[in-house]
């Protein structure tokens, strides 16, 4: 079996606009380990939501994928399956969505239907799949999910978005993505918004899902002290690439790209040396004026000469870590 | 520091004559109105009992969650709201009750907001936006003299050459260089206390350190003193460093302190919840997963006992809680809590 779930075989992604083409996503390759928490980080603009949108073919418009496959490896039935994601039609797109990958959005505020109950919106979903016609059933499975998210379930069913707290329907949208046992769930920045008890308690949750069910996990979001919490695999992305990626251990302990160690050392923490903390100099790429050679060059206080020639290409490590510098295999052995 | 937070009354009075607060709050309490179309209106009990003093050229944090009021205590002390009860002297002077009198006075109390994008008219260029509030406090300002002041501000924040900017409109800024003019526009009138309400919340990691340290930078160059609003423990720890955060919940002080101290080792059970779930950006540290909590649910705002709001929640109320709360002063913190002696006391984490 594949261990992979789902992979990008050098994915670029376009947005045409009129005058010129911004390229959100450039030449990413990255295999997503199936059962497991793999975390996209990045900075606004870096194409993690773009990325992670093309999963499920809904890149918002103009977007389109411009080069490279996605493909999704499928074994629900004991033999695997590959599914190119681009490839497939409208119709197999309906059955593709939600029940093997689902998503859990940004704003739960927003994802949810204002003018239905929460056991409306499930049960519309239960039909629109063909699945579970008889109401009963509907019912337990709906109540089965939500107290498994630890909601009170009677009263959650009967209730609009807007009776619920923030971290309620946050809950709710996660029972949601369960609805259908889907093989992947995507989760971008579920907890934007809320506060960190709740925060903690919704990660806590999610982790416990995942360990349980093993569906595995994406998780985008821009505060890497959450990916140490919760995230077995990490990518950083900068300016539309895959700049490192590596185990959580990789990534906090052996990082390699000096992107990731800026980050790491620009991020407060409650605990540790404060003024060993220090900014990243400079400003995120502008998408429409790329620096020439490695993108990060600029703002890289490593920068040679090599690095502001050609960008770099992406240079595999044999502990299955890889990242997009020059130096990379010579920034192994510490710094 | 200690000494600080607990001196008491008596001693308040006599040192009052020497040292005076930048700005004391005593007993302010909001209280909004929901008009039900009943009636019988709601009263939602937004701040409660709130007395602080905000030293000169201090930094200190006003930390909580969503809903528990820092935002409207921001808003009081910049003299957007005024309070239901409760006064409010700036260097010793009353400015409740007599609030379009002293409007001058606040000119003194400036404010920066979280969302830098609506915080600046779209269609007036930055010079304009800058210009504006210098014009209308100096009347008698040349534009040789305000365009020099300008100058002067755009150097200290770091936009240079000034001139690249200052023809600009906001949306052609990034976030970052937006929160800088919004620090400009406060600065543009020598406050003496500046309220920050959540100025990186919306601002990328990477620059978030930056603006952090500019605003120490103007802390300690230019003497101002800042009230840093925010949910996040993390820049609040790194901004404040040894200055004092008022941790709130539910309109109400739970805990003042040390930054440093409340920070490892917190002493309301509230707090002891807060910290630990902060995530912190080390995989090894990354372990708590049960919050000494009862339960999720924020308490409700509305017809509010004159017990501890946090009683549903505390693992360590009983209940003599219910009837009513005062403020117990610990070595390091002063800590809204009856039961102090049961709460532990000893460093959410060990030292590495």
């Amino acid at each position: 079996m594949n261990e992979n779930i789902i992979e990008f075989r050098n994915v670029s992604i376009d947005y045409p606009l009129k005058k010129y083409t911004i390229r959100a996503v450039t030449d990413v390759s990255l295999g997503i380990k199936r059962g497991k928490i793999t975390a996209l980080v990045g900075e606004s603009g870096s194409g993690k939501t773009t990325l992670s949108s093309s999963i499920i073919k809904c890149i918002s418009e103009p977007g389109k994928i411009a080069a490279g496959e996605i493909v999704f490896f499928d074994n629900a039935d004991g033999e695997e399956k590959e599914t190119v994601v681009s490839g497939l039609k409208e119709k197999q797109l309906k059955e593709f969505r939600w029940k093997r990958v689902s998503m859990v959005f940004q704003a739960a505020q927003s994802a949810l239907n204002p003018v239905m109950t929460v056991e409306e919106q499930f049960v519309e979903t239960l039909l629109a799949h063909g699945e579970v016609r008889d109401k009963q059933k509907q019912r337990e499975r709906c109540k089965d999910l939500l107290s498994y998210v630890k909601l009170d379930a009677d009263r959650v069913l009967s209730s609009y978005p807007h009776e619920l707290s923030g971290g309620m329907k946050q809950r709710v949208m996660i029972a949601f993505s369960l609805l259908l046992n889907p093989d992947l769930i995507i989760l971008d920045e579920p907890t934007t918004a809320l506060d960190v008890i709740t925060q903690n308690y919704i990660f806590n949750l999610l982790k416990q899902i995942n360990r349980e069910t093993d569906i595995s996990m994406i998780l985008m979001t821009h505060d890497i002290s959450v990916v140490a919490k919760f995230a077995d695999y990490v990518g950083v992305m900068y300016g539309g690439r895959l700049v490192e990626y590596g185990t959580v251990n990789d990534i906090f302990r052996k990082h390699r790209h000096p992107y990731t160690e800026g980050l790491i050392k620009a991020t407060p923490s409650i605990i540790g040396d404060i003024d060993k903390l220090s900014p990243i100099e400079g400003a995120p790429p502008d998408l429409m004026n790329l620096p020439k050679g490695c993108i990060f060059s600029p703002r890289c206080p490593y920068a040679q000469d090599i690095c502001r020639g050609d960008e770099p290409p992406t240079v595999y490590s044999d502990d299955g870590s890889k990242g997009r510098c020059y130096f990379y295999e010579e920034r192994k052995n510490g710094r | 520091m200690a000494d600080k937070l607990n001196k008491t009354q008596t001693e308040e009075n006599v040192s009052s004559a020497e040292r005076q607060p930048l700005m004391r709050l005593e007993n302010i309490n909001m209280v909004f109105k929901k008009s039900n179309g009943l009636l019988t209106d709601k009263h939602i009990h937004v701040l409660k009992n709130i007395s602080l003093d905000i030293e000169q050229s201090e930094i200190i944090a006003l930390v909580g969650e969503s809903g528990c009021g820092k935002t409207t205590l921001g808003r009081i002390i910049t003299g957007l709201l005024t309070p239901t009860s409760g006064d409010i002297y700036l260097e010793g002077q009353k400015v409740t009750g007599t609030f379009k009198k002293k409007i001058a006075s606040y000119n003194q109390v400036q404010f920066i907001q979280q969302d830098s994008y609506a915080a600046l008219n779209p269609v007036r260029t930055i010079y304009d936006s800058l210009y504006a509030p210098i014009k209308t406090h100096n009347k008698k300002w040349t534009r040789a003299q305000i365009d020099e002041r300008i100058e002067e501000l755009m150097t200290l924040i770091g936009l240079q050459p000034s001139s690249q900017f200052l023809t600009k409109y906001p949306h052609q800024l990034s976030g970052g260089q937006r929160q800088r003019i919004l620090m400009a526009r406060a600065i543009s009138l020598d406050p003496k206390l500046i309220v920050a309400d959540e100025p990186v919340s919306m601002i990328d990691v990477s620059l978030r350190l930056s603006l952090l340290n500019l605003m120490k930078k103007l802390n300690e160059q230019l003497g101002m003193s800042f009230v840093y609003i925010s949910h996040d423990l993390s820049t609040t720890r790194y901004i404040a460093r040894n200055g004092r955060v008022a941790v709130m919940y539910l309109g109400e002080i739970a805990e003042l302190g040390n930054i440093g101290d409340v920070v490892r080792c917190p002493r309301h059970p509230y707090t002891r919840a807060l910290i630990q779930a902060v995530p912190i950006p080390d995989p090894d540290f990354a372990s708590y997963d049960e919050l000494p909590l009862k339960s999720m649910n924020l308490g409700s705002l509305e017809n509010r006992s004159d017990g501890c709001s946090f009683y549903d929640r505390c693992l360590y109320s009983t209940e003599h809680c219910l009837e009513g709360v005062d403020y117990a002063d610990t070595p390091t913190s002063k800590v809204l809590c009856n039961n102090i002696d049961c709460v532990p006391s000893q460093p959410i984490y060990k030292e590495k």
